[in-house]
């Protein structure tokens, strides 16, 4: 009957008898994760969409152009007049209208210069009429190479993870916190003789035991629906979550260490969350904001375990790659622990 | 014998705008083994002094002694010792009422069994129930249970029966008594005067912060100057009526207070200035719609000494 072991079963108990809470917590990522791997799935690169636009003086160059261009499979060619065309194209069902010149050449390209699509389609059509002008210019072999852990999925499941550790840190100790102190349950705890240290330890070890469902969870489904394996050291990928997580945990009792109300504690949990959820590279690369912000970004706890992990799972790193995400979120998590600890309210 | 509970000068002001001054200059002493009841109305002080006296909230000034300890010495030999209901506390939904008595239990280094301590506020048959699934009733004697957790001399109990049906309340009286019955000290709140009555041996009536009158309930009654009360009502459509002075002088009429159409009035031998009271009133050609006689209560009392009563809603 340690006091500690109740604590932590009286955590562990009121979670898992909270179906709600369950689904929110482990069903939610799980769905997000099959959702986004399904949306961005990867697929053949599909032919572009390219209009020639119909000359009624002489139909047979029309022709003759329709028939050179749709030789190409990686075209897609329809034939419209030129009002229908124009319309077409401003719309982006077409990327490219082709004006036919004399005996089935092009006698001027039409597109959006901006947009990829545009440039790619002006590209290809060019090259396939090159081509067909030139037979015997040389056509080198191709050979395709696909890299495992470079599909979308791969960069998304360690980004899911992090942002996973991140929401329970906030959640399940800031939330817990807070509630148990506007239900007056700590200050009732307050007034026994109950260990301080227990209470807190009692909140760390309930975090752990779900942190490990949650990665278990993640990890088991990401293998099975998208056969996502970790291709580094596992031991590296653990501390490293073990890190983050009581990191994160420390967060999440600093934002419940007052608060007095739980409108209070969702405030700061958003606060936290949302610009992470952003900037650390949880759906797409931090890398692709601005030079002068990267240094920032760095720093914060969230980028460091999506960076961490990343390697880990997706480059196939060790303990060398988790150096700096383990400096970050010590320095990130110690604070936390150091100041909520100081400024705990227990009524 | 080491009085269980000593207060000297006890004073808490909330800060704020303007500062809420909850306790002004309280003396408190409970002996070992006495059931003591702080009784007044909402808003007079008395979760502000229990909460001092635990531990839980540090006065702005005064002396504090709890089982000849003090809280800043030996804090944790005195929440051994001592068993808390706070007024309002949500125990946690999901866990069942053996769960949270167990979880209580473990803080104690002794105390009883779980099932002792559910058994001991007769909750057995729902042991194994969600505590979101218990009666208002039932909860309250849950936390009850929690506070004997450890087997505590002195146990606290912030306003048990507030909101509680007739005989929820009886049952829980009867944890109380118990309790005391195996020589604890218990000290409880209350606003209702009929329960500081029948379970405390002494009663302190708080009223802003401070202590107007302290004594045995017997006591207490004796002081608004007889035992006997009567309650005359007028007919409101009847304008002429005694004053109150000239109920004063009639024979053994300790007070007067009137009401409205109520005039209430304590006499130490009813059987004498009952006849009087309607000589008065016939005399004056007021018409009267009843006339009651009963024994004072600490309601009574409270009346005597401030004017008002107890519970708003209370006319
Ligand atoms: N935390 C607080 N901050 C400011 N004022 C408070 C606080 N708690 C209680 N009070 C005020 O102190 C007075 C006494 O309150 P309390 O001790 O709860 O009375 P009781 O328990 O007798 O109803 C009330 O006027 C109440 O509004
Ligand atoms: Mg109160």
């Amino acid at each position: 009957m340690s006091p500690l072991w109740q604590l932590t079963l009286a955590r562990l108990r009121e979670f898992y008898r909270e179906p709600a809470a369950l689904f929110w917590v482990y069903g939610f990522p799980l769905v997000l994760a099959l959702a986004l791997g399904l949306a961005f799935r990867e697929q053949p690169v599909p032919a572009a969409p390219v209009d020639v636009q119909t000359d009624p003086s002489d139909p047979a160059a029309t022709e003759k152009l329709r028939e050179v261009l749709a030789a190409d499979p990686g075209l897609k060619v329809a034939v419209h007049d030129a009002a229908t065309a124009k319309q077409r194209l401003r719309t982006s069902k077409t990327d490219l209208v082709v004006i036919p010149g004399p005996g089935g050449s092009a006698a001027e390209f039409v597109y959006d210069s901006t947009r990829t699509e545009g440039v790619l389609a002006r590209n290809a059509v060019d090259r396939v009429l090159v081509r067909a002008a030139n037979p015997s210019f040389p056509t080198p072999p191709e050979a395709t190479v696909s890299e495992p852990g470079s599909r979308y999925i791969d960069f998304l499941i360690p980004g899911l993870l992090g942002i996973n550790l991140l929401a329970g840190g906030l959640f399940g100790v800031g939330f817990a916190v807070g509630d148990l102190r506007v239900r007056k349950l700590l200050k009732r705890f307050a007034a026994t003789p109950m260990r301080r240290s227990d209470f807190l330890v009692s909140l760390m070890l309930s975090r752990l035991v779900f942190t490990l469902l949650d990665v278990l969870l993640l990890l088991g489904f990401a293998y099975l629906a998208f056969d996502i394996r970790v291709r580094g050291s596992p031991l590296a990928l653990a501390v490293l979550i073990a890190a983050g997580g009581a990191a994160f945990a420390g967060l999440g009792l600093l934002i419940g260490s007052r608060a007095k109300t739980l409108e209070t504690v969702a405030g700061l949990v958003n606060a936290l969350l949302l610009p992470m959820y952003v900037l650390s590279g949880v759906f797409f690369s931090a890398s692709r904001f601005p030079e002068e912000v990267q240094p920032f970004i760095r720093l914060l706890p969230l980028t460091a375990v999506n960076d961490g992990l990343r390697a880990v799972m997706n480059d196939g790193a060790g303990f060398e790659a988790i150096g700096y995400p383990l400096l970050v979120v010590a320095v990130w998590g110690g604070l936390s622990f150091a100041i909520a600890l100081r400024i705990f309210r227990w009524r | 014998m080491t009085p269980a509970i000593r207060v000297r000068g006890l004073v808490k002001t909330y800060p704020g705008k303007p500062p809420v001054e909850a306790v002004r200059g309280l003396d408190l002493d409970v002996a070992a083994g006495e059931c003591f009841a702080l009784l007044g109305p909402n808003g007079a002080g008395k979760t502000t002094t229990l909460e001092i006296v635990e531990g839980l909230l540090d006065p702005t000034a005064g002396e504090v002694e709890v089982l000849g300890l003090r809280w800043n010495a030996d804090a944790a030999a005195i929440r051994r010792r001592i068993g808390i209901s706070l007024q309002e506390t949500r125990l946690s939904d999901k866990l069942t009422v053996r769960e949270t008595v167990t979880l209580f239990r473990s803080f104690y280094p002794s105390g009883p069994t779980p099932a002792e301590a559910i058994a001991a506020v007769g909750l057995e048959e729902k042991a194994r129930t969600y505590t979101d699934k218990l009666s208002g009733g039932q909860r309250q004697r849950l936390a009850v249970a929690t506070a004997l957790a450890g087997d505590p001399e002195l146990l606290f109990l912030d306003e048990p029966t507030t909101g509680l049906d007739p005989q929820s309340r009886r049952q829980l009286w009867d944890v109380i008594r118990s309790v005391k019955g195996r020589g604890r000290t218990v000290v409880l709140t209350t606003h209702y005067m009929d329960e500081a009555e029948r379970l405390c041996d002494r009663v302190a009536v708080v009223d802003h912060g401070k202590v107007i009158a302290l004594g045995t309930p017997a006591e207490l009654i004796a002081r608004v100057g007889g035992e006997h009360v009567i309650d005359l009502d007028f007919d409101p459509t009847s304008t002429a009526r005694p004053a109150p002075g000239e109920f004063e002088k009639l024979p053994t009429v300790t007070s007067v207070r009137s009401e409205g159409d109520r005039v209430t009035l304590t006499a130490a031998e009813p059987h004498r200035a009952l006849p009087a009271v309607l000589d008065l009133v016939r005399a004056a050609g007021a018409m009267v719609a009843g006339l009651t006689t009963r024994t004072a209560t600490l309601e009574d009392v409270f009346v005597t000494l401030t004017g008002r009563h107890l519970r708003d809603n209370e006319a």
